[in-house]
């Protein structure tokens, strides 16, 4: 039973998981540090984003001895551990891994598990914390965690005895990953991690008393949404991240294309259906595209397939859709009729309640209904598209870059954006062709997101071309973590479109606040020189002819690459649906 | 409109819970007019007694936004005409003042009130009923030197409810009766009591 302590401790050899399986007695002793380790080696994880400090040192200590089983990414930040546990998450359809300490470091994490609980994102975070005796006492680095993270956690749990460790973990990764996906943080006292405890082996948990993670399928409500798409003259399908978690890709377009339906996307919908697909007509939303937008009022029958409504797809709600009869599909009740009212609510996992709708419905081709959007999209073309992608002035504008992207990565590539205009033109105009493309931070908005991002999204998908297109402003944010890049020696493509301006803002400030420009003129560094220092590879042009043999140089580069594009300085991004109006009130301009 | 409805909540026994379904409420601006926790008819299972003044959307949309919680089980909402409720209070009265007038023992006795502690300076006396009742005794005994006065949270029972037990089993076997889900366009008329 002491062999596993001396070996720990000469690291050395230091195959745990090997000795427990040998162990005669059924149970070896060890730390809850090494319990928390072996949780993770039990869940399959294989990536941890992480930051060390006082409180979390004995964990740090046991994951010594687990450096050939887990890889530990050492961050800059904890900001940017746990972004970069969302990209990875993301990128990989797996739960994402974190570890920060007590105090600073836990609450460095807040934004982080805003953004992944608003956008569905599964993570499992381990915090370090004082020593049970110490809580309260407002030790060194003490902060209350659980409380701070209540709001922003799926769940939440602080750990006093080594001895439940091994359940919390289990029931933290079940919790994480099933339903409706989201964060969950693991608050473990010093102590607890130190505590020697008789470890009998780790056991996934499948089941908690008060929790049901899928809704039961209600076959009658099944059968009543497939009447009333049966019936629908003009059904139009909006769809969103719910496909991608519930791994349902292929379900969804039996389903749309059995029934001709027009489908369009959110913006973390993006990348479900690939983008040239007949039936995907486009994105939704504030900057969404102009048929989606319009004929969402014009619809008679609105399916709504693992979305939720925000605002910022439904512009104003009282004006929304209200010809339309909808059926809700989603995984969690609490999204029924909490702003938009469902005619017809199929609560369940979309993986399975799309084939029984896919089965009772008709095989139609809607095909004037399908033109129609097809007509808007003629005449945002020409007023919007048309100079987005081809210029006629010397200004370069963000979606001709992306135009370019897209020709050479074929619709490849993951996208990883940061938050404001950039964010908008990439979601509008790249080109996907396989699902877990698209990582961005949509509900929460956070600026700062893309890079950090990006660099998990690259550990989720090794295999695959990750470019983060990052605006100047949020660029600056978490900058730090280009440490990250360097001393992992990971291959990420950064585009960075400077418009010199806090662009969205100032998007803003001249459409609504007669172009009172406040503080939203952002200087930059010479990102060039910058990511030198950092040893990453970097270029900055500023001219058209430039853009295409640019961006092969940055993709086709061995290792990161940063490519910084001088765009227009007061480029809008349109179509828009102001604030506080309907979707039919679209702008073009 | 507006009006007044008990919330109750089927919950695990866990720390943190309560914050959990406190900040509910809070991040909605919504006041808790009255809250209390006790154990259920069930091991290990608590109950929630919360009491708000809202429309019933809102506090359709609330007890959704319970039931998300992980340690929730179910959370169900009634207006006051549905459940039978019942609050406590205590008051404290100088002594002298209760053993010298009849009156007030009259008083007393008109509104059910039971002496709990008699010392020779004050007394206490308990009552239990509705907020209206509790009320009134305060106001009748405010002349005669009321010392102090306290009332305890509300606590309700559900006047359909068959009882929470049988539900359970089903929720715990996965197997929930058909009203597995309420959507105010499909289960119109449904009684209150469903998982």
């Amino acid at each position: 039973m002491s062999t596993i302590e001396q070996k720990t401790s000469t690291a050395a050899t230091n195959n745990n998981s090997e000795i427990l399986k040998d162990s005669l007695a059924g149970t070896v002793e060890l730390t809850g540090s090494q319990a928390v380790l072996e949780a993770f080696i039990a869940e399959g994880v294989d990536t941890v984003f992480g930051y060390p400090g006082g409180a979390i040192m004995p964990i740090y200590d046991a994951l010594y001895d687990y450096n050939d089983r887990l890889k530990h990414i050492l961050v800059r930040h904890e900001q940017g551990g746990i972004h970069a546990g969302q990209g990875y998450a993301r990128s990989s359809g797996k739960v994402g891994v974190v570890f920060a300490t007590s105090g600073p470091g836990a609450t460095n994490l807040v934004t982080g598990l805003a953004d992944a609980m608003i956008d569905s994102t599964p993570l499992v975070c381990v915090t370090g914390q004082v020593f049970a005796h110490l809580l309260g006492t407002d030790a060194f680095q003490e902060t209350d965690v659980i409380n701070i993270t209540t709001p922003v956690t799926k769940w939440n749990y602080q750990v006093t005895d080594a001895n439940e460790i091994p359940h919390v973990l289990a029931k933290a990764f079940y919790i994480a990953g099933t339903g409706r996906p989201g964060p969950v943080l693991i608050d473990i006292t010093k102590n607890a991690q130190i505590q020697k405890i008789d470890y009998k082996g780790y056991e996934k948990c499948t089941h908690i008393r008060s929790y049901r993670p899928k809704p039961i399928v209600r076959k009658s409500y099944v059968e009543q949404a497939a009447q009333l798409i049966n019936a629908a003259k003009k059904p139009f399908v909006l769809f969103g991240q719910g496909i991608i978690l519930g791994k349902a890709e292929k379900e969804f377009k039996a389903f749309i294309e059995k029934g001709g339906l027009p489908s369009a996307w959110t913006l973390l919908g993006l990348s479900a259906l690939p983008t040239d697909h007949p039936l995907n007509v486009g994105m939704l939303g504030m900057h969404g595209n102009y048929g989606p937008n319009v004929l969402t009022n014009e619809c008679d029958v609105l399916i709504a397939v693992g979305m939720r409504f925000d605002d910022r797809v439904t512009g104003r709600l009282d004006k929304y859709a209200k010809q339309a009869k909808v059926v809700h599909l989603d995984i969690d009740p609490a999204e029924i009729d909490k702003n938009v009212k469902a005619e017809v609510p199929v609560w369940g996992d979309c993986k399975e309640t799309l084939p029984l709708l896919t089965k009772l419905i008709e095989e139609k081709k809607h095909t004037e209904w399908l033109a129609k959007f097809n007509e808007y999209t003629r005449e945002e073309n020409e007023v919007v598209i048309q100079h987005e992608l081809h210029p006629t002035t010397a200004v370069l504008t963000m979606g001709e870059v992306i135009d370019s992207l897209n020709e050479l990565t074929n619709g490849n590539a993951i996208i990883v954006t940061d938050v404001g205009q950039h964010q908008m033109v990439a979601c509008r105009y790249a080109k996907f062709n396989q699902s877990k493309s698209n990582v961005t931070s949509g509900g929460l908005g956070t600026m700062g997101f893309g890079l950090p991002a990006a660099i998990g999204a690259k550990f989720g998908a090794p295999e695959r071309t990750v470019v983060a297109v990052i605006g100047d402003g949020g660029f600056q944010m978490t900058l730090q973590e280009l440490g990250t890049i360097m001393q992992t020696g990971l291959d990420v493509k950064i585009l960075i479109l400077n418009n010199q301006f806090l662009g969205m803002v100032r998007q803003w400030q001249q459409l609504f606040n007669d172009k009172r420009y406040s503080f939203v003129d952002i200087q930059s560094p010479d990102y060039v020189q910058l990511v030198k220092a950092y040893g990453i590879e970097g270029n900055r042009i500023d001219e058209r002819s430039a853009i295409k043999s640019a961006l092969a140089t940055m993709l086709n580069h061995k290792g990161s690459y940063l490519l910084e594009v001088m765009v227009g300085k007061e480029n809008n991004v349109f179509p828009m649906v102001p604030q506080g109006c309907s979707v039919s009130e679209i702008r073009l301009k | 409109m507006k009006s007044e409805y008990t919330i109750t909540v089927y919950t695990e026994n866990q720390v943190g819970l309560l914050n959990r379904i406190a900040i509910i409420f809070s991040r909605r601006k919504i006041n808790v007019e009255s809250l209390n926790v006790s154990p259920s008819e069930v091991e290990g299972i608590h109950r929630f007694t919360i009491v708000i003044n809202e429309t019933e959307e809102v506090v359709r949309k609330l007890c959704r936004q319970i039931e998300r919680q992980v340690e929730v089980l179910k959370a169900y909402y009634n207006t006051n005409e549905e459940i039978i409720w019942q609050e406590m209070a205590l008051y404290k009265v100088p002594t002298d003042e209760v053993a010298e007038k009849m009156k007030v023992e009259r008083l007393l006795r008109e509104h059910g009130a039971r002496a709990v502690v008699i010392r020779k300076d004050y007394t206490i006396f308990e009552t239990t009923g509705q907020r209206e009742e509790t009320d009134k005794l305060v106001k009748v005994l405010e002349p005669f030197g009321l010392i102090e006065f306290v009332r305890s949270a509300r606590v309700a029972i559900i006047k359909a409810s068959k009882g929470f037990h049988e539900k359970l089993k089903e929720f715990e076997e996965g197997e929930p009766s058909e009203e597995l889900a309420e959507n105010e366009f499909l289960d119109k008329g449904q009684s209150v009591f469903t998982m």
